[in-house]
């Protein structure tokens, strides 16, 4: 088993107009989801303008409930650290780390749930770990 | 309109530097603008049209048009990255169709050798970009983006890292007659998967070298091509598109050739069995298989067969790529291998190529390239060039 001694330092984020709700919730231990306001379909990264058809936007608390899409474990690297896709139950998916693992198993399908890690600034910044 | 048989690539240099710690970036840049020109037998009195990308130092191509004290009637400074002087050739014979330019120089140089990049490191790519906050402090650099589209294909079509290998066998093989070459050993499938993991399930030799460098084009009307020595590079088609994350919608099993591909072989009325030589975009060993699969090489799922047993070098199998060594072996200048695809494909139809790894009767050649991350928002733009 190869967990992590040290854990990556996560660089703080750069927030914007667009995103200081996300991070607010986030300061509180929630997870907002965008959603169209016209299609009612989730989406990521972020936006304020929806990418399916150009309307509103919509936050939608969610559960961070997802399966691992891809992961890649990053073995050339101060501390190792793995990067994935995980595909929410709400049907998006979202690039993020994988973290509280053992690197050497963490695979694609597994059952993951979210977890905030603190950013160098404080900001707790959504990763993932196995549900 | 079409753009075949618009324009020509009547010149075309790769500075044979690899590490280029005593020169600028500029420098670089009029160092290849001056090699095309002596290839195509010009001067840069006669460039009218100038196009670079992000390599270029300053803004956009002022400052090179500057520094090479350039007269010009067309200027492209169109960015999407390492495929970007693809997309230059076509829109350079677009501007030329239109009378915009007749002679079109483009240059890409950059020296990430010299300076310490590394695509095993995470790096900010625009701190106003959209997606920044939500990718850059996840540690995103360029091998784990691509990681993971490798990853995944594995998953999906049970493709292997023997399998992977031997792109990276294949581009050896060439490389060995390239004295320019970073890398001339031959490896085996053994060595490559026997390299250090860099990020699962990509390993070392899975990866494109880091080299200082450059290149430039010169794409003519046929006007002025009749009036010059050098073998007439004709293209027959373009086409250019991306791929993002699809808000959300990703889907790693394919990238941006799959729109790209299908546009070139129309506009050129050819098909992906008529190809005789391909330059495929190399920065890791899964680009090349993903592209081959859209490109039409063969079906989706199939490219760990196809590029397996020697398939891809030249006297050997079906689809000889990369005969200079690729960015996996050769170069990858500026960290952008685009325009050495260019080059490679006309060194091939010019019969200029190395004797050793030259195509016989290679009279039309594709090249394609992949600019930005393949796993998360990259550009992809393809070329099918014929021998006049």
């Amino acid at each position: 088993m190869s967990e992590t001694k040290k854990e990556r330092k996560i660089p703080a984020p750069m927030v914007n107009p667009e995103t200081e709700a996300f991070w607010a919730a986030a300061k509180e231990g929630k997870f907002l989801l965008p959603h169209c306001v016209d299609t009612g379909k989730a989406f990521w990264y972020p936006r304020q303008v929806s990418p399916f058809t150009m309307g509103k936007v919509e936050w939608k608390e969610s559960k961070g409930l997802g399966t691992i899409y891809s992961v890649s474990v990053m073995k050339r690297a101060p501390e190792i650290y793995a990067i994935a896709y995980v595909t929410l139950d709400e049907g998006c998916t979202m690039m993020t780390n994988i973290v509280d693992c053992d690197f050497d198993k963490v695979a694609i399908g597994d059952r993951v749930q979210i977890t905030w890690k603190p950013a160098e600034d404080g900001t707790p910044y959504p990763q993932f770990k196995p549900a | 309109m079409s753009i075949k048989g618009k324009g020509y690539i009547m010149g075309a240099y790769e500075h044979p530097t690899r590490l280029a710690k005593d020169k600028s970036v500029a420098q670089l840049h009029a160092e290849c603008a001056a090699g095309a020109l002596a290839d195509a037998g010009l001067t840069k009195d006669d460039v009218d049209g100038y196009f670079c990308a992000g390599d270029a130092p300053g803004l956009g191509p002022l400052a090179m048009a500057d520094y090479m004290n350039l007269t010009l009637r067309h200027l492209d400074s169109t960015d999407v990255g390492g495929c970007s002087y693809l997309n230059h050739v076509s829109h350079a014979i677009q501007a030329i169709a239109e009378g915009k330019c007749s002679v079109a120089l483009i240059t890409l140089a950059g020296r990430p050798r010299s300076e310490g990049h590394s695509g095993a490191v995470p790096r900010v790519r625009g701190a106003d970009a959209p997606d920044t906050q939500w990718e850059f402090p996840l540690g995103v650099a360029t091998v784990n983006a691509y990681a993971m589209c490798a990853a995944r294909h594995m998953h999906e079509f049970g493709t292997t890292a023997e399998q992977l290998a031997w792109i990276k066998v294949a581009a050896s093989h060439h490389a060995q007659h390239n004295p320019h070459a970073m890398l001339r050993d031959v490896v085996t499938v053994e060595q490559v998967v026997g390299s250090p993991l860099i990020a699962t399930p990509l390993h070392r030799l899975d990866c494109c070298v880091v080299s200082d460098g450059g290149g430039a084009l010169i794409v003519t009307s046929p006007e002025i091509a009749k009036q010059l020595k050098r073998p007439k590079v004709k293209v027959l088609g373009a086409g250019e598109s991306m791929k993002g994350q699809m808000a959300g919608q990703v889907d790693l099993t394919y990238s941006a050739a799959v729109r790209s591909g299908p546009a070139a072989f129309a506009e050129a009325g050819v098909k992906p069995g008529d190809i005789k030589y391909a330059s495929i975009y190399d920065s890791f060993t899964i680009t090349v298989l993903m592209q081959i699969e859209d490109l039409g090489f063969c079906e989706k799922g199939q490219g760990g067969k196809f590029v397996a047993d020697g398939n891809l070098i030249s006297g050997v199998g079906k689809l000889p790529f990369n005969t200079d060594g690729g960015g996996l072996c050769n170069n990858h200048p500026a960290n952008r291998g685009g325009i050495t695809k260019v080059i490679e494909a006309v060194r091939q139809l010019r019969g200029e190529a190395h004797p050793a790894v030259q195509v016989k009767n290679c009279d039309l050649a594709l090249a394609h390239g992949t600019g930005g991350l393949l796993g998360s928002r990259h550009g992809g733009a393809t070329l099918i060039m014929e021998r006049e």
